[in-house]
């Protein structure tokens, strides 16, 4: 069946392949930084300094640079068809980089790591090694590539979440985070083999246009379009694929489910959009559809529900980290929104907002867990007039989470609803779900500011809860940008509308 | 002009910031100091204000100018987006008759607010600089002519609202927080669906983009015929329409979503409980004059009915609801929504009487409102109770207090000579006019008689008689052989003290002023209310 391929073929490959890597620079330093991280920290065993955070900080910016370049480069594919480089996949770098140094300096003020962990070895490698898959996963275009890059993102996931081995519950975190994974995984490979089937190919613009090219069995695509959805969705964390996230949430070093929370969500978002857009894009082919159902309908039935569920089910929790855990599939399902209409703008610029207001909202809860050591809602009474600063912040990143302005999370929602009603009455129903959620959002994001201002602390004032100053500063910065990116978000706004264009895309994105 | 009158309080707020939090007294003169430059400035634009412009639409050739005024437009955000054209925003401020009358209460109550807060001991940096965000917030919901804009304003005051109500106000005080919050937002967000959608059915005429111009959206021509709020969706536009109004209407609010009143009034420390009425309330009307109406004429003639109905429900429940209370508080906040029924009602009628009456009603609830709520604070600092049947006989120790009570009463209850009688007589005038309201009128006026009934009831309770074997004071013997009241721990002076006065008597002034000359505030409506008349009539609708 396969021949052996004839020495003009072989020089062929070796100059595409010559020829992507150019194209690859950020990825290839990157994977440098990860084995350089190992390096150092086999020299430096034993010496416990922030020799290695500052490392993976200096290195992952530096990574910004290379990433600048490819501005410059023409949107196209690589390694055979396997990788593509667009707007779209750059947006992804920024962020999963952006989204890497963040998790590194939260790492850095987390006292719980100075009492849980001895060396801190791997885990700076580990989140460079995540930030490589997550970028991978925003640029795969074949269904072999997507499969590799998300089980790189799995693995130094699982690894990241039990990373307090002497901690039940982190344990417990990485292995359900472990099942769940491999049982979507495995569902998702059986919805490629599927799609291969059908179309005997992996090349996401390929199988789009052997699909416009031969049609296909409505009932096997939908089919195939669920399973695939399972794995997307284990990663965005959507109804009905959400029962790791409370869990793994809860368990995992808090910096590390702010980074679940928004970066590896925000791959699989960036993987089902390039997924569902290219490969099998909607309303635009002529392809007889029996069924009547297609992938926008699963969407739309995960959004609705990841959207009622996350809020209601968020109202009764007692752990603000479990809160937040409810809160991010809610969140989930609003991106799902911008999805539904196609609206790649919407859709990035919501996951910038998301970026400001997750991860300032989980820094300020373990600089409040360093001090009390708890993350127990009822241990947040009258944190407000001791830590004033703190408490303002975290009020603020809560009220940008419920998407009042003028915050950033208000002109997220905006856009997204704008996207919505951008089709006339279609999707009002949707809607109406949205903002009727987002309104119950407000009760369970509230009880966090209202144990902290309105409630007497019950426990006796002995501690001091001055804050170091550097935390301070950062916080600080996170609270004026969520502000001033609510008020003039311009930047945010191009930022997104130059990022959503994609390789290979067959309609008009709107 | 207006950007400053808007920001002036967040400005102060920035410097309290900067003031250690021990510097109570320092805090609250910067508060003060903005509070009075407000009113200064409040005071210039009613001087500068012409009252010959009409306001509510466009001026010729489509721009603000030439019938707002004070109008400051700058573009905010502009942007080409790759998904639905270009967005459009803009910083636009300007004021009409309408607003100009809002925009003085507003200074003028945000002002005596301050006053009022003088004696919150509890964390007064953290106050202050809530107050004056919602002060900031208020005034801008007033100027703003951007929908976009109003609506950042109108949600900007949720918050600050909040922690106002929670942390400093009673012992029920996180339930009617939240429930304010809720309730509020729950109109809000309904107000966002609707905006973006008017958003993508109105064209600028100048421009040609879609705008979020209120200006441009309150003329019909401007729409995109088949849009989704454009004049051939008649079914969305009847749903956008009841959805603003609902929006608004919990702000009056409005039976059934009044319930968030007065457990937030209740629990409310004074100078808040003097905000919301006398402002806040208002803005839910004021919404449904500046946007719900003009931008939805032909719904609004076809529900003006509806809408009488509802007002004379808030008027006469209201009225018998403080019939029943025991607790002082709760009673003026029930009055509060009987009074604001008379703003439906009179905005129900739908013809310049009834207007000018609702909107002449929205300015002097919002004072003698506001004297109201003082005069509860007062006696509640001294006796730490509400309890009507506590009292008894005050008007023998406390002649100022009865007094100004006294008259404060009779504002509210409308007797001639107050301010309050002509609003409310102007009402009714307008109400009787308009067949659709006429019986719904008639039956309004028993309102006016549970409203003396309550009023004159609790008065005769609290201040005549004699001193009650339960009440919270004791008499004393004085050293001049009269009899002196006396209260538990209050070092004060029993009687109203030089502050109290300080706040009291100038809006005594306005009441008695306005009562028996009207024209400074009715001369600065009529040319827009007839505009805003003009806008609705259905003549001018079919001309479209």
């Amino acid at each position: 069946m396969f021949e052996l391929p004839s020495g003009a073929e072989i020089q062929g490959i070796i100059a595409t392949l010559k020829a992507s890597v150019g194209f690859f620079i950020p990825e290839i330093y990157l994977s440098v930084l990860f084995m350089l991280l190992i390096v150092i920290d086999l020299v430096a065993k034993g010496r416990k300094n922030n020799l290695l955070a500052i490392t993976t900080l200096v290195g992952l910016a530096g990574s910004t640079l290379f990433i600048f370049q490819q501005h410059s480069l023409p949107p196209g594919e690589l390694f055979f068809g396997m990788y593509v480089l667009d707007e779209f996949a750059l947006f992804f770098k920024y962020f999963f980089v952006l989204s890497g140094i963040i998790a590194v300096i939260v790492t850095m003020v987390d006292e719980q790591f100075d009492r849980e962990v001895k060396s801190m070895g791997e885990y700076y490698a580990l989140i460079v090694a995540m930030v490589i898959g997550m970028i991978m996963m925003a640029s795969s275009a074949d269904l072999l590539m997507i499969f590799l890059s998300m089980e790189l993102v799995s693995f130094t996931g699982y690894i990241l979440a039990g990373y307090f081995k002497r901690n039940a519950r982190s344990s417990e975190a990485a292995l359900k985070y472990l099942v769940y994974g491999a049982v979507s995984s495995g569902l998702m490979v059986y919805g490629f083999s599927l799609i291969y089937g059908i179309t005997a190919q992996t090349n996401l613009i390929k199988i789009s246009h052997e699909l416009a090219a031969h049609g296909s069995d409505s009932l096997v695509m939908i089919f195939a379009s669920l399973l695939v959805l399972a794995g997307f969705g284990y990663k965005i964390g959507a109804v009905p694929f959400h029962f790791w996230s409370p869990d793994v949430y809860e368990g995992s070093p808090t910096p590390i489910t702010a980074y679940l929370s928004v970066a590896s969500k925000a791959a699989g978002f960036a993987l089902l959009i390039r997924f569902f857009y290219i490969a099998i894009p909607h309303g635009g082919l002529a392809v007889e559809n029996k069924l009547g159902l297609d992938w926008v309908t699963l969407l739309i039935i995960l959004s609705v529900s990841s959207m009622i569920y996350g809020n209601v089910v968020a109202l009764w929790q007692k752990n603000v980290k479990r809160l937040l855990a409810y809160s991010s599939i809610a969140h989930a399902g609003y991106l799902l929104l911008g999805i539904i209409v196609m609206n790649n703008q919407a859709t990035l610029l919501y996951l910038l907002s998301y970026f400001l207001m997750n991860f300032g909202a989980f820094y300020v809860v373990i600089l409040i867990a360093n001090k009390t050591g708890s993350e127990n809602l009822e241990d947040y009474r009258g944190l407000g007039i001791k830590m004033p600063l703190a408490g303002a912040a975290l009020t603020v990143f809560l009220i940008s989470l419920v998407g009042l302005p003028p915050t950033v999370g208000f002109i997220g929602k905006l856009y997204i609803f704008s996207a919505l009603l951008s089709k006339g009455s279609l999707y009002i129903g949707i809607a109406l779900v949205g903002i009727m959620t987002s309104v119950i959002s407000l009760y369970y994001y509230m009880l966090i500011p209202l144990n902290m201002f309105l409630r007497e602390s019950k426990r006796p004032d002995d501690k001091s809860m001055t804050l170091a100053v550097a935390p301070q500063i950062f916080m600080t910065a996170l609270m004026i940008l969520t502000l001033v990116f609510g008020i003039f978000f311009a930047p945010l706004s191009d930022f997104a509308n130059y990022s959503s264009a994609m390789f290979g895309m067959t309609l008009p994105l709107h | 002009m207006l950007s400053l009158i808007v920001f002036l309080p967040i400005i102060a707020g920035l410097v309290i910031l900067a003031v250690p939090s021990s510097q109570k007294q320092i805090i609250r003169i910067v508060s003060l100091l903005a509070a009075l430059a407000q009113g200064v400035l409040a005071v210039l634009i009613w001087k500068g204000y012409n009252p010959a412009l009409p306001g509510i639409t466009a001026g010729p050739g489509g721009s603000p100018l030439g019938s707002f005024q004070f109008v400051e437009k700058v573009p905010w955000i502009s942007l080409h987006l790759g998904g639905f054209g270009s967005l459009n925003i803009e910083y636009f401020l300007g004021v009409d008759g309408i607003s100009v009358t809002m925009v003085i209460l507003t200074a003028l109550v945000s002002a005596i607010g301050v006053l009022s807060s003088w004696t919150i001991q509890k964390q007064v940096k953290g106050y202050f600089i809530l107050y004056n965000l919602l002060a900031s917030a208020m005034m801008g919901c007033f100027v703003a002519l951007d929908f976009f804009l109003f609506y950042v304003f109108w949600e900007i005051m949720l918050l600050p609202m909040y922690f106002l109500i929670g942390i400093w106000g009673g012992p029920n005080r996180e339930y009617a927080a939240i429930k304010f919050f809720l309730y509020t937002l729950f109109g809000s967000v309904f107000m966002l669906l609707v905006m973006i959608a008017l958003y993508f059915s109105v064209l600028d005429p100048v421009t040609g983009n879609h705008t979020f111009s209120l200006v441009a959206m309150a003329t019909q021509s401007n729409y995109i015929k088949d849009a989704i709020l454009g004049p051939d969706n008649v079914m969305w536009r009847y749903v956008a329409f009841i959805v603003l109004f609902i929006g608004f209407a919990i702000k009056v609010p409005m039976f059934p979503f009044h319930t968030w009143l007065p457990d937030a009034h209740v629990e409310a420390p004074t100078p808040i409980s003097v905000i919301l009425a006398g402002v806040l309330l208002k803005l839910g009307t004021y919404g449904m004059i500046r946007i719900n109406f003009p931008l939805f004429p032909e719904v609004f003639h076809a529900s003006m009915y509806v809408i009488g109905i509802f007002g004379a429900i808030n008027i006469i429940y209201g009225a018998l609801c403080a019939l029943a209370q025991q607790d002082l508080k709760k009673m003026v906040a029930y009055s509060s929504i009987s009074h604001m029924g008379y703003v439906l009602l009179g905005l129900s009628a739908g013809n310049s009487e009834g207007m000018v009456g609702a909107l002449y009603q929205m300015f002097n609830h919002g004072t003698i409102t506001a004297m109201l709520f003082l005069l509860v604070g007062v006696i509640y600092d001294r006796a730490h109770t509400r309890q009507i049947d506590k009292f008894g006989g005050l008007a023998s120790y406390m002649p100022v207090y009865a007094a100004v009570v006294t008259v404060a009463w009779f504002a509210s209850l409308g007797l001639p000579g107050l301010s309050g009688f002509i609003s409310e007589a102007l009402v009714f005038v307008g109400a009787f006019s308009s067949p659709t309201t006429r019986y719904i009128a008639m039956v309004s006026v028993l309102g006016i008689v549970f409203g003396a009934a309550y009023l004159l009831w609790s008065l005769q309770r609290m201040f005549l008689g004699t001193r009650k074997a339960d009440a919270a004071y004791d008499l004393q013997i004085g050293t001049d052989g009269h009899e002196h009241i006396h209260f538990h721990d209050w070092k004060g002076k029993i009687d109203l003290d030089g502050r109290e006065l300080a706040m009291l008597v100038p809006l005594l002034l306005i009441t008695l002023f306005l009562g028996i000359y009207p024209m400074p505030v009715l001369g600065m409506l009529t040319s827009s209310i007839n505009k805003l008349v003009q806008v609705l009539s259905p003549v001018v609708m079919s001309q479209m």
